[in-house]
């Protein structure tokens, strides 16, 4: 039984097709790295899967329950229960590229705010549980009623990690979550990462950081043009490289 | 007394000035918060909607329009009692009042907050989304908030200039407080005192509001404002 599958996933722009037909399948505490150039589509990729972007055609099934979807004019796929979406999306908590944090709440308010307003916990239980989240992405008290603009990109975005925590999501989805913060504060945002997938998580993780993709992740895909160009486990996709294009991405990438 | 006992009438028409300045701010709030929906919406014909309002009401003096919409809410008024054989319904200045300027200023605060609502940073909206926040949620708990901050020093503006554009419904019968300083300087054979009077009320109640919104500005830049310090 997959935990997430995507099948044959399709999304233009225009005339631009990002995303010419990629699938994806993940188990249980499966960790899967999407690598790929700039342009390959993997961040397009991620997006599709909780619908913040649009798809044109595939089919995104959480549990085995796909999203169902209704074909617009303009060709993209839009949901056609709207409150499945909703419903789906708390399933699939999404950590983003620039935090993405809002900013008009504390650091509290930002992690029990889903739990709260969307999931109908009651205030105590969700402040006790963010409590429990931050501190396990290594944030004590002294942050807890800080606005996001006043901490370090690093604890912003291990502030996000919590609040994705917060929804107790399945599967839980990375998009670049290292990319846009100073060298010195990745590794402990990747330290953070790394536990949650030692502890049975599954993840889909866009992401730049090969080191983070070899050695964490259970299954790695690399993006080329919209396209799979190879997959496998990272040890095959690292050590055994079949394709020319890889190996000329990782040549470049370990520069 | 240095009203000449004209104290009270002064009284009453400052509060006919507040009570229309604040009802056709809520009026005007409302109409501009849809209009910037309208505005930002991606169906072309809401949007033309909108952007004929904005652009029409803008560049037509608030007097003609006050004119124009004050006799025209009447007159359609009358074509629609007339229509259904019943008496005729007159409307009550204070309402045409608070209609009129609220439709005026609608548009004026429909710029404000499409404005706003672009400077609010796109993610902060993904997220909200992608944390299952429905329309609605994402609108009252996120949007709005952070809107509110870039929104503030325009809502102070066109809110000034609304407070003292309320002496134009003087001319539709209300008795403000300029109708009441014109009346009691013409009695008192006293009008520049009464005048200056007016003025100084204008000048008390755009003061005070000063105060409230500058407090309002601080309570929506929080998050900001502590991080500059």
């Amino acid at each position: 039984m997959y935990k997430l599958t995507v099948e044959d996933l399709h999304k233009s722009y225009g005339t631009h097709e990002v995303l010419k037909g990629v699938s994806l399948k993940a188990r249980a505490g499966d960790v899967i790295s999407i690598i790929g150039s700039s342009g390959s589509g993997k961040s397009t990729f991620l997006r599709c899967i909780n619908f913040l972007e649009k798809p044109n055609a595939g089919i995104i099934s959480l549990n085995g329950e796909a999203i169902r979807l209704e074909k617009a004019k303009n060709g993209e796929l839009h949901a056609a229960d709207h409150k499945q979406l909703q419903r789906m999306r708390t399933r699939l908590a999404m950590v983003f590229q620039h935090f993405n944090l809002w900013g008009h709440m504390t650091v509290l308010e930002n992690v029990t705010e889903a739990p709260i307003h969307v999931l109908g916990v009651n205030k105590d239980e969700a402040r006790h549980n963010a409590v429990r989240y931050l501190q396990k992405v290594g944030l004590d008290e002294r942050t807890y009623n800080k606005y996001p603009s006043h901490l370090s990109g690093g604890q912003q975005q291990r502030v996000a990690i919590a609040r994705a925590l917060a929804v107790e999501p399945e599967v839980m989805l990375f998009d670049e979550p290292t990319s846009a913060l100073d060298p010195e504060l990745v590794g402990e945002v990747l330290k953070v990462m790394q536990d949650l997938a030692e502890e049975g998580r599954t993840m889909v993780v866009v992401t730049h950081e090969m080191s983070f993709a070899r050695n964490v992740s259970t299954h790695t895909l690399f993006l080329h043009k919209g396209l799979v160009e190879e997959e496998g486990h990272p040890d095959q996709v690292f050590g055994n490289t079949q394709s020319e294009r890889l190996r000329q991405f990782l040549s470049g990438s370990l520069k | 007394m240095f009203l000449d006992g004209f104290g009270s009438l002064i009284m009453a028409g400052t509060w006919v000035t507040i009570e229309l300045a604040v009802m056709s701010l809520l009026v005007a709030f409302v109409i501009g918060l849809l209009g910037a929906g309208g505005r930002v919406s991606t169906n072309p014909l809401v949007n033309a909607v909108a952007t004929v309002y904005t652009t029409l009401i803008r560049g037509v003096p608030d007097l003609v329009l006050m004119l124009l919409i004050f006799y025209s809410l009447q007159i359609g008024l009358n074509k629609i009692t007339e229509a259904l054989h019943l008496s005729q319904i007159d409307l009550d200045p204070m309402v045409s009042g608070v209609l009129t300027l609220g439709f005026i200023y609608g548009a004026y605060f429909t710029e404000t907050f499409r404005g706003a609502f672009l400077a609010v940073p796109k993610g902060q909206i993904e997220a909200g989304v992608a944390y299952g926040l429905s329309g609605w949620q994402v609108f009252s708990r996120i949007q709005f908030p952070q809107m509110m901050r870039f929104a503030l020093p325009g809502i102070s503006n066109n809110w000034q200039v609304m407070l003292k554009a309320t002496a134009l419904v003087s001319i539709i019968g209300l008795a403000d407080v300029v109708k009441a300083s014109i009346d009691a300087g013409k009695s008192s054979y006293r009008v520049f005192y009464f005048t200056v009077i007016a003025g100084l009320v204008y000048l008390a109640l755009t003061s005070v509001s000063n105060l409230v919104l500058m407090w309002l500005e601080r309570h929506y830049s929080t998050g900001v404002r502590e991080a500059e310090l």
